[in-house]
């Protein structure tokens, strides 16, 4: 795991939204951070080649464009993990895969451009793998803040 | 409404913002328009939530939170609602959401994100969670993440 310093913890902290948007959006937010531009640049670009950062840029909400954007589950058999694994990655809409302990050990989040993409994707996954595919769209949404302070 | 240079935008910035002094001016020559009306245009999608917000989408294992935990409820379905408000509005949860059971094997309903330095403080968080839905959980159980195997986000073609 990459070592943080307290400039990356602050980056990490406050840039998790309200990036500016201007001329020069970078330079803005590295004065609000008692940072140089450059300096700012170079942190992300080595914050991102670390894994530290996964993204940099927009998050999009894709049911607000006209897609959908759905969580689903399988229970994947330990012998057969790597193939499966490799044939759900494999596919564009599979947004976000996480093992997790339990039968379904599988869950992974499906982004498309229409509602129907859903289900397309879930019949190339069960194509695909032989297996069935849970899908557990959300019927409601309590909240959502995905705004973690960097801890290490 | 979102329109064809909107949809471009999202493609050149799925990836990420260029990170170079004037991004937006790099995706204005991208999708052929000036940098003020990309910011103009990246604006309303925040407007409108289609950008939820803009900046760094950090990989919380990398940032300390080694222990995330899904917890999922079976929760009454005449006070679901009202208490899945509650369970969000906890300063640990996330993400929360009501979901379709899938019976027999999943009577789960309420699905609340816990993310924690380890797996102790997730399941303290959990218990907590436990005592605000009091007797209107009939069952739960808590699935820890082990493994990332993919986090790209949206893709479109």
């Amino acid at each position: 795991m990459p070592e943080l310093d307290d400039i990356d913890r602050r980056i990490i902290d406050r840039l998790q939204g309200g990036f500016p948007l201007c001329e020069r959006p970078y330079a803005a937010a590295a004065e609000s951070l008692g940072l140089e531009e450059g300096e700012l640049i170079a942190r992300l670009q080595s914050l991102l080649e670390n894994k530290v950062l996964t993204r940099f840029g927009p998050m999009f909400q894709v049911e607000r464009m006209g897609g959908a954007f759905v969580l689903a589950a399988m229970a994947v058999p330990e012998a057969d993990w790597e193939r499966v694994l490799a044939a759900v990655n494999a596919l564009p809409a599979v947004a976000h895969n996480y093992r997790r302990e339990h039968d379904f050990n599988m869950w992974f989040v499906l982004a498309t451009e229409t509602p129907a993409g859903i289900d397309a994707a879930v019949a190339a996954i069960e194509a695909a793998t032989g297996l069935p595919v849970y899908a557990f769209p959300k019927e409601r949404e309590y909240f959502v803040e995905m705004k973690l302070e960097a801890r290490q | 409404m979102m329109d064809e240079l909107d949809r471009a935008l999202v493609r050149a910035t799925q990836a990420g913002l260029p990170l170079v002094p004037g991004p937006y001016e790099v995706l204005g020559r991208e999708v052929g328009i000036p940098a003020g009306e990309v910011i103009a245009r990246l604006q309303r999608m925040l407007e409108t939530g289609v950008i939820r917000r803009i900046g760094a989408v950090p990989n919380h294992y990398a940032i300390g939170y080694t222990a995330n935990g899904m917890s999922v409820w079976d929760v009454d379905e005449a006070r679901i609602d009202q208490l899945g408000e509650q369970v969000g509005g906890l300063d640990f949860v996330t993400h929360c959401y009501r979901r379709p059971r899938r019976l027999p094997g999943w009577p789960y309903n309420l699905f609340a994100m816990v993310h924690g330095s380890s797996r102790e403080e997730v399941l303290a968080k959990v218990e907590a969670i436990r005592a605000l839905l009091g007797d209107a959980c009939r069952g739960s159980d808590v699935l820890f993440s082990t493994r990332i195997l993919k986090k790209t986000g949206l893709r479109l073609g």
